[in-house]
């Protein structure tokens, strides 16, 4: 199946890298991933990545943990069981509030971090027994991969990666 | 993009190293076989656990009367080692939250250790008050669960509780911060592994990192806003802690000044932590080319910012004591009565350690000195340990009523299970250091031609960091062939 071949350049430096994925973008080509062993900034923005919302998520997982935090205050300490401690008696939320604000703020915190982590594992398909996806263990290492599919056009590809200073271009069989 | 960073800083990784040596460098550790001194130093920690072990089973089997504690000291080691521990887990914090919100790139080579730390350290601080439970099987009693006691709730008005959840998320945000900050780390070695048994593990603990520019993007997002949640987080933690005290009715205690106080201790004896465990690892581990002088240097700093503050806090407290007039605030630990009392010689090591000595840092030549900083360091440790045993025995000893005065003697229980929970630690971190990376090897790559020895010189020459391109530099063009070779 043609459609099912890729080429596998790899890079050895992350701003010939860069420049590589400009030059193949600005050729019209779709790069199908980059895998990169460490963040190289700009790179989403070269690719045309959306920018992610991780954070947006994470300010609402905050809310939730807030309100969490008050509905199960109110809840315990003031409609379930109230009792006076130390003479300060439980009659209103609003009135005990400033004795809540420790764990309200620890909730939201709480709340925030883990669900936007556990968001993030799902997003990018990371969980123990997950097997990694990087076709070649070099780019853990310091190698660079930019993958491209090949549509009858594996001369031009390879050409025009020759130039922008790949040190490896591999045709690979995807299954 | 732009490596530039302007000369006069001085470089963060020493050497002429290329990305794959700083995976080398990393890695070898790891695939080495440890030698004799950590085996010595593993099998006394070992010792000191099991002993402390020992201890934790006798006071849980017999009771906590077999600690010094009597009626009038109802708390006194165990809450000083639950402070001691949990300050010294906040540099792990500051480090990798606090400073990557100011995107101070030295923090790179230390902040996977601190975090271990500070992960390590809130263990054995969590241990402190689930033992002085007494029926440490009921320990689940402090979290809101519904039950059968009758609606019996836990207290959202008692600083305790707040405690308990600080600690808890403060353990567990940590500890996830820290593992998706390892994850491409884990990746690393996976991916290098020659023994089927090493690649599998690494491969389950990878999570199957695979490094694409997504997760990429997502990963220093997720990192930033971690930063940004982890920093207020671990300015809460020992507010709560001091709260502990401060929400209290007793002199000495009832201290408006205990949370900035109590924070900045708290990272001032987390650094000294951190200088004493570097201070070994970088030789330990051959790392002195990413863990320099300069990181040394400017942990010091900190630590004579902090310890400032400390001592600013201290001069406050012993001046209003005195300022107040009032007889009962001539009991409390920073005040005349202590020092000339029976805890004249925990007054003066709180003094000498943590506010004489650390002024030595203030000599650049001391500041600079692996040895200098290490002895420091120790002596820091133990003066923040003085400072909350004073905080808490002598205040104590000395209640309203002459007649309550009664003196805290350590039993040998209290001094076994403190020493078992040094050895629980250093049990711990040496595992560590022995089978995760100790340095978050993709983030230091992404430093490495700014800040870089190599780099830094040849820019000053006017060399660019990027490398000429040649057509001849490709080693292979290879036609169609299924070399996935991870799958």
């Amino acid at each position: 199946m043609e459609a099912s071949k890729v080429i596998h350049a790899f890079y050895t430096d992350d701003e010939v890298l860069l420049d590589a994925v400009k030059t193949v973008k600005a050729d019209h080509h779709h790069i199908e991933e980059v895998f990169c062993p460490f963040p190289v900034h700009g790179l989403d923005k070269a690719l045309g990545l959306a920018p992610t919302k991780l954070a947006i998520t994470a300010f609402f997982y905050g809310i939730t943990g807030l309100s969490f935090a008050i509905w199960m205050t109110n809840y315990i300490m003031i409609e379930d069981w109230p009792m006076d401690i130390g003479g300060k008696p439980s009659f209103s939320w609003i009135e005990n509030m400033p004795a809540f604000v420790p764990i309200m703020f620890e909730l939201t915190v709480f709340f925030a971090a883990h669900l936007m982590v556990i968001t993030f594992y799902m997003r990018s398909r990371l969980w123990p027994f997950k097997d990694a996806e990087n076709p070649d263990p070099r780019t853990t290492d310091d190698h660079f991969l930019m993958e491209i599919p090949v549509n009858n056009n594996e001369e031009t590809l390879v050409a025009l990666l020759s130039k922008t200073g790949a040190v490896e271009i591999n045709i690979v069989d995807k299954h | 993009m732009s490596h530039y960073e302007a000369p006069i800083r001085e470089p963060l990784v020493l050497g002429d190293k290329s990305y794959h040596d700083i995976t080398e460098d990393i890695a070898k550790p790891i695939e080495g076989a440890a030698n004799k001194n950590w085996y010595i130093a593993f099998y006394i920690s070992l010792a000191a656990m099991l002993w402390g072990f020992g201890c934790i089973f006798y006071t849980v089997g017999t009771g906590i009367g077999v600690w010094g504690l009597n009626k009038n000291i109802g708390w006194a080691w165990d809450i000083t080692n639950f402070v001691w521990w949990v300050g010294i887990g906040h540099a792990g914090t500051l480090i990798s939250a606090v400073l990557l919100l100011f995107r101070q790139k030295w923090r790179m080579a230390i902040n996977r250790s601190a975090e271990a730390m500070t992960i390590f350290a809130v263990f054995q601080a969590g241990l402190f008050p689930i033992i002085h439970m007494g029926r440490p099987w009921n320990a689940y009693w402090v979290l809101p669960l519904p039950n059968q006691f009758g609606s019996l709730w836990v207290n959202f008005n008692s600083p305790l509780l707040w405690d308990v959840f600080a600690i808890s998320t403060y353990l567990s945000v940590s500890l996830v911060f820290w593992w998706t900050g390892l994850l491409p780390d884990f990746a690393m070695i996976r991916d290098r592994a020659v023994k089927p048994f090493q690649k599998k593990i690494y491969a389950l603990l990878s999570f199957g990192w695979s490094g694409r520019a997504k997760d990429w993007q997502r990963f220093e997002e997720v990192s930033l806003v971690l930063a940004g949640l982890a920093t207020p987080l671990v300015l809460s933690v020992h507010t709560i802690v001091s709260m502990d005290f401060a929400t209290s009715i007793n002199p000495g205690w009832h201290s408006t000044i205990f949370p900035p106080y109590f924070v900045a201790g708290a990272i001032f004896s987390g650094f000294a932590m951190v200088q004493t465990l570097l201070g070994i690892m970088r030789k330990v581990t051959n790392l002195e080319d990413y863990i320099t002088r300069m990181h040394i240097e400017y942990m010091n700093i900190v630590i004579i910012l902090t310890g400032g503050i400390v001592a600013v806090a201290y001069a406050t407290e012993f001046f209003i004591a005195w300022y107040t007039g009032s007889p009962y605030e001539n009991y409390t630990y920073l005040s005349v009565g202590a020092a000339t009392g029976p805890y004249w010689w925990a007054f003066w090591s709180l003094i000498t350690f943590n506010i004489v000595i650390p002024q030595l840092l203030w000599i650049k030549k001391f500041r600079r000195s692996f040895i200098i900083t290490f002895i420091i360091s120790i002596a820091i440790n133990i003066g923040m340990w003085f400072e909350r045993f004073d905080i808490i025995a002598i205040v104590l000893s000395k209640g309203h009523l002459p007649s309550t005065w009664w003196r805290f003697e350590p039993t040998f229980v209290d001094v076994g299970i403190f020493i078992g929970t040094i050895g629980f630690f250093f049990v711990l971190f040496l595992l560590y250091a022995r089978t995760f990376p100790v340095i978050a090897q993709a983030e230091v790559k992404t430093i490495l031609k700014s800040s870089g020895e190599f780099y830094k010189k040849r820019s000053e020459q006017g060399i660019p960091t990027k490398p000429v391109i040649e057509v001849t530099s490709i080693a292979a063009i290879n036609g169609v062939s299924n070399n996935n070779k991870n799958g």
